[in-house]
Order: C-alpha cells, then sequence, then structure tokens
C-alpha cells in the first residue's frame, strides 16, 4: 500500500510540501475551554500540529482528549478560546472584531476538510461500502458518478478492501468496518484527519490491520491527529505526543521525550500502567 | 449427509464413536402427539361453527352471492381503497414533517408540532369527521385573502369547495398524520446518534443527513407499525359513513336498507375488508426486506422465492441422492419450519 492521498493540494496543507520555516500551523488552538454541565473538562487547552505532522493524544480515559477531538470539526461547541485549521475559525467567524456564531451550512463546509474516523465505526449500515465512501463525495461535494466510483474503489483497494466493495457493514469484521470508515473520510480529500480511538472497539488480531493503514497514511504527509491508547503506534509514527489528564495538557514533545523520558510524574504513571 | 463408506474393520464399538466424531448427528426426532390431538380438537371445533353458520336459515346464501361483485359494492371497494392510500400517502408525509419538526432545534416548530398531535390525537376520529362534514355550519364561506383587511384572493362556498369526499380525507389525514408522526419520531430516534455526527463529519448538512442517513434507517422501525396503522386505515374509512361517503360499508347498509338484508350485506363487506387487509399486507413485507438491507448477513427468500425452490426440489427429486447442494440447503430449512 503507497500513497493512499490522492493528487497533492496546493497550498500550504499540501501532503509532504517543502514548508518555509514559520509557515503557519495547520491547526491551531488556543486556551480551549468546554464545560459539560457546569463540569469544565477542558481547561484551556493550546497546542498546534503543521501540515504534514502527526500528532497522538494521550490520556486516562475522561482526561478530555476525546472532547477535544470533537472540538475541532465542531461537534462540539466550545465555550472558550479558539480553534482554527488553515487559518480559518472553526464554528465561528469574526468580523469586524466580533465573533458570530456560523450556521449550520458553512459548519458543513467547514466539515468537509476535516475527516473524522470514529471509535464505533459508525459506518452507515443501508449502504454497501462503496456507498458509504462515495456517498458524501457524490451528494455533497456533487462529483459525477463515474468518477466518484472509480475514486470510491480506489479508495477501497488501498485500504486492502478491493473484494468487498459491495459488502454491507454487518457483513464486515471490526477491522475492515474501520478500514472502509478510513476510505470514506479520504473520500473528501481532508487536510486533516482526526482519530478518536480507532482500535479501541477491535479484537486484539485486528488491530494490526488498522495501524497499517494509519502509518502508510502518515508516511504519505496526511496531518493526523490521533486519541489512541497505541503507545507503540504512538512512538512509531508521531511526529508530536500531546498527554492530556483532567483537561489540561501535561507534557508535549517528540515521542521520544514524551513517552522515553516522561517529566511529569502523571505522565510516568500513565504510561507505566498502559504498557 | 449420510456416508455410503463401508464401516472400517476395527472394533465395531469403537468405529461407532468414531463416525459420531465425524458425522453430523443422526437422531429420532421428538414426537409431538399433544400437537396432534390439540389440532384435532381445534378443526372440528371450527367445523361445527362453519356448518352452524352455513346452515343458519336467517343467512341467505344466494344474497351474498348476488351482492359480493355487485357494482355499487364494486365502486365502494375503489373509493375504500383510494381513501386508503391517498390518506395514508399523505398523512404520510405530514407525519415525517411533524416529527422533524418536534425533534428540530427551533422552539416554535417544536411546540406546533407538539400541539399538532395533542388535538388531533386528543379527540375521537367520529367526531373530527362529523366535524370536516359541517364544517359549512361553522364557515359558511371559505376565502383567500389577508388576514383583518378587506382583501380577498378568492372566496367560495364550504360546501362546493369540500364535498362530502373532500372532508372525509381531510379528516382521516390529518386524524393519521398524529399518530404517524410519533411513529416516524420513534423511528428517528432509534437511530444511533454516531450515525448523524459520521454524516456531519463528512461535510454532509443537517437535511441531507435526515433524507439520505437517518430517513433510510428509521424506516426500518416505522414500517412494522404502520403497517397496523394502515390497516386500521381501512376500516376506519367504514365511519365516513356518518357523513356520507360512498365508500363499501356506506353502500351496503344503504343496499341493506332497502332490502332488509343486513346480515348478508355484512357479510359481504367483511369478506371484502378481509381481502383487501390481505392485499395490503404484502406491500409490507417487500418494504421490510427493502429497509433491512444491511442489517442481516443475509435476506431469506421471499415466498416466491421458496415456491421455486420447492419446484425445483421436486424437478431434481429423480436424480436420486447425488443431489446438489441447493437441496441439502432446502432440507435443512424445512426441518427448521417444523
Amino acid at each position: 500500500m503507497t500513497n493512499l492521498l490522492s493528487d497533492p493540494r496546493p497550498g500550504p496543507s499540501a501532503p509532504g510540501a517543502e514548508r518555509a520555516p514559520g509557515a503557519d500551523p495547520l491547526l491551531v488552538a488556543r486556551k480551549v475551554r468546554k464545560s459539560f454541565s457546569g463540569v469544565e473538562v477542558l481547561k484551556g487547552i493550546s497546542l498546534s500540529v503543521d501540515a504534514g505532522e502527526v500528532m497522538c493524544l494521550l490520556g486516562p480515559s475522561g482526561s478530555g482528549k476525546s472532547t477535544f477531538l470533537r472540538c475541532i470539526n465542531h461537534l462540539e461547541r466550545i465555550d472558550g478560546g479558539r480553534i482554527s485549521v488553515d487559518g480559518e475559525l472553526i464554528g465561528y467567524a469574526e468580523r469586524r472584531g466580533k465573533i458570530y456564531e456560523m450556521n449550520r451550512r458553512e459548519v458543513a463546509r467547514q466539515r468537509r476538510g476535516i475527516g473524522m474516523v470514529f471509535q464505533r465505526f459508525n459506518l452507515f449500515p443501508h449502504m454497501t461500502a462503496l456507498e458509504n465512501v462515495t456517498a458524501a463525495p457524490i451528494g455533497v461535494r456533487k462529483l459525477a458518478r463515474p468518477g466518484a466510483l472509480t475514486r470510491g474503489q480506489e479508495l477501497l483497494d488501498r485500504v486492502g478492501l478491493a473484494d468487498l466493495a459491495q459488502s454491507y457493514p454487518a457483513q464486515l469484521s471490526g477491522g475492515q468496518q474501520q478500514r472502509v470508515a478510513i476510505a470514506r473520510s479520504l473520500a473528501m480529500d481532508p487536510k486533516l484527519l482526526l482519530f478518536d480511538e480507532p482500535t479501541s472497539a477491535l479484537d486484539p488480531e485486528l488491530v494490526g490491520d488498522v495501524l497499517d493503514v494509519m502509518r502508510t497514511l502518515a508516511a504519505d504527509g496526511m496531518t493526523m491527529i490521533v486519541v489512541t491508547h497505541e503507545v507503540g503506534f504512538a512512538r512509531g509514527a508521531a511526529d508530536k505526543v500531546v498527554f492530556m489528564d483532567a483537561g489540561v495538557v501535561v507534557e508535549s514533545g517528540p515521542p521520544s521525550r514524551v513517552l522515553d523520558n516522561p517529566q511529569n510524574p502523571r505522565t510516568r504513571a500513565f504510561l507505566d500502567s498502559v504498557m | 449427509m449420510l456416508s455410503t463408506s463401508t464401516p472400517p474393520d476395527t472394533n465395531p464399538r469403537q468405529s461407532l464413536a468414531e463416525e459420531a466424531d465425524d458425522h453430523d448427528v443422526i437422531a429420532v426426532p421428538l414426537r409431538h402427539p399433544w400437537r396432534w390431538v390439540f389440532a384435532a380438537v381445534l378443526a372440528v371445533g371450527f367445523a361445527a361453527m362453519a356448518a352452524s353458520l352455513w346452515a343458519n336459515e336467517n343467512v341467505n346464501h344466494p344474497t351474498i352471492n348476488e351482492f359480493i361483485l355487485d357494482p355499487r359494492i364494486l365502486d365502494g371497494v375503489v373509493l375504500t381503497l383510494v381513501l386508503t392510500i391517498v390518506s395514508m400517502v399523505i398523512s404520510t408525509v405530514l407525519a415525517v414533517l411533524l416529527a422533524v419538526m418536534r425533534l428540530s432545534n427551533n422552539p416554535v416548530m417544536g411546540a406546533l408540532s407538539w400541539l399538532y398531535v395533542w388535538v388531533f390525537r386528543g379527540t375521537p376520529l367520529l367526531i373530527q369527521i362529523v366535524f370536516w362534514g359541517y364544517l359549512g355550519l361553522l364557515y359558511s364561506q371559505i376565502s383567500l385573502g389577508i388576514p383583518f383587511t378587506d382583501f380577498t384572493v378568492f372566496s367560495m362556498d364550504t360546501n362546493t369547495l369540500i364535498p362530502a369526499f373532500a372532508a372525509g380525507l381531510l379528516a382521516l389525514t390529518l386524524n393519521q398524520a398524529a399518530y404517524s408522526a410519533e411513529i416516524v419520531r420513534a423511528g428517528m430516534l432509534s437511530v444511533d446518534e454516531g450515525q448523524h455526527e459520521a454524516a456531519y463529519s463528512v461535510g454532509m448538512s443537517p437535511t441531507f443527513t435526515l433524507f439520505k442517513v437517518v430517513l433510510p434507517q428509521a424506516m426500518r422501525v416505522i414500517i412494522p407499525p404502520m403497517g397496523n396503522e394502515t390497516i386500521s386505515m381501512l376500516k376506519n374509512t367504514s365511519l365516513l359513513s356518518v357523513i356520507a361517503v360512498l365508500e363499501v360499508y356506506t353502500v351496503a347498509t344503504q343496499i341493506s336498507s332497502q332490502n332488509l338484508r343486513q346480515v348478508e350485506l355484512l357479510v359481504v363487506v367483511s369478506c371484502w375488508y378481509l381481502f383487501l387487509t390481505t392485499i395490503l399486507s404484502i406491500p409490507q413485507y417487500y418494504l421490510e426486506r427493502h429497509f433491512g438491507r444491511g442489517n442481516a448477513r443475509s435476506l431469506p427468500p421471499t415466498p416466491l422465492e421458496r415456491v421455486w425452490s420447492v419446484v425445483r426440489r421436486v424437478g431434481a427429486l429423480p436424480r436420486g441422492p447425488e443431489a446438489d447442494p441447493a437441496e441439502s440447503q432446502n432440507q435443512s430449512e424445512r426441518t427448521d419450519a417444523s
């Protein structure tokens, strides 16, 4: 499996593009806060991800990493701070110094550029694998049907599911479903891919196939944010590891530092418990 | 499947054990004698009931035969069917609209939908029918214009604009929409929240998500109760006799008031209702199959396919024991069914 991405996209988000030093990061989060019924789950998260970079979010459950991920494509609206992708504020528009809430059509447009892979796959059960992959390109991007089907089949080939294009999700194993889900998010040619614990719901022997696809994507220069418990994957594929606990970023840096030589006792305790 | 191989020349006991390990269990099926006894008692009971009805001197069989295909009755049957289908189709569209309004974030829409369901589900259908039938008493003229001004686009006599048929259709449709709205809402709520999130994450708009992701999945939950509602509706059309819509029951009462053969005409009408409910449950079966795709690993064969497989099986019989694998599959199906 090589080159999972379609034609390289122009602009600063092009995968593997030579970036001038000091170029703006693809994702910038500043002091992001989020509460659920009075309980603050994100207490000012600030981080940035450069184009082509793979960032792994680690942390105990309840630390807010999934919530933060869901804020990035506005599945959750943030209470404070700013999130911007490719220089564009997510979920809000800034005009003349005021912040306006976006309407749902504008939010939908923003989400097209941000793919998401869910823990529970969330494939559309009434559609075949190929229909899952092509539904949004045909229905939302209004691509011509034959072209979209060819591209959908190509994406399924590349995640190793060429023969299962006509299968329904119920006929696929968990690992196969998750790879269809990855193909589905790639079909919109996103500039950023979010993974929410993509292997947590899988049988151990199926985890490898999904991680292989993700490694290939990373090697191809896709910008990825991965919430995961797979420390091995983070060590091998991540450019940056962020450790979160109780709604704050405890420690961040290259995997060699955060994973192999953690400075914070909370990071050390967590890594001891999962390894 | 039975093995035709010769038994190995080892200890017979051991070979039996080995055989048991290697092959399917071949056991004498459990007998159910009480099923036969119960069936026999029921059969005698039904036969006695049928005989007593048949021999009843108060029922004139030639009258039933005379009226079952009477043109007036047939016209009534057609009207009943038209009323049922048209009101179900329109009310379902209304119901989807009401359910979407109820589930929307817009509080005005939600309240309006709630009010509608409250009113139309909270009053008896019979009263609603009479109300629409006598609308002329409430508003003798119906006009379209700008409220609180004298400007009118058109104005018409209520009884001309809404004849009995339209009033009946209106009553059935508006009442049904209230019930169907709750069924549709239940169906939409049964779709996992993850489906919305997945749809949004690939940039689908809420409307596109509703029609391409949520409703197709909700249909699986919606169709069985809607089949129920359709059959209910078919029978509720008979209530329109109170406003003299010429559906099959109204026609039958008109005929029986002339020839005084009430029972015979009720039998005629009941036969037609039974026939129509049977016909109406066929599309439900195929709709359920259509919207159930992707939920079962493989769909069971349709009745037509079952008939064909039996025909093929019978055709394959003379070929003897070396039949095709499809046959053995049929056999296992038959065992499951018994």
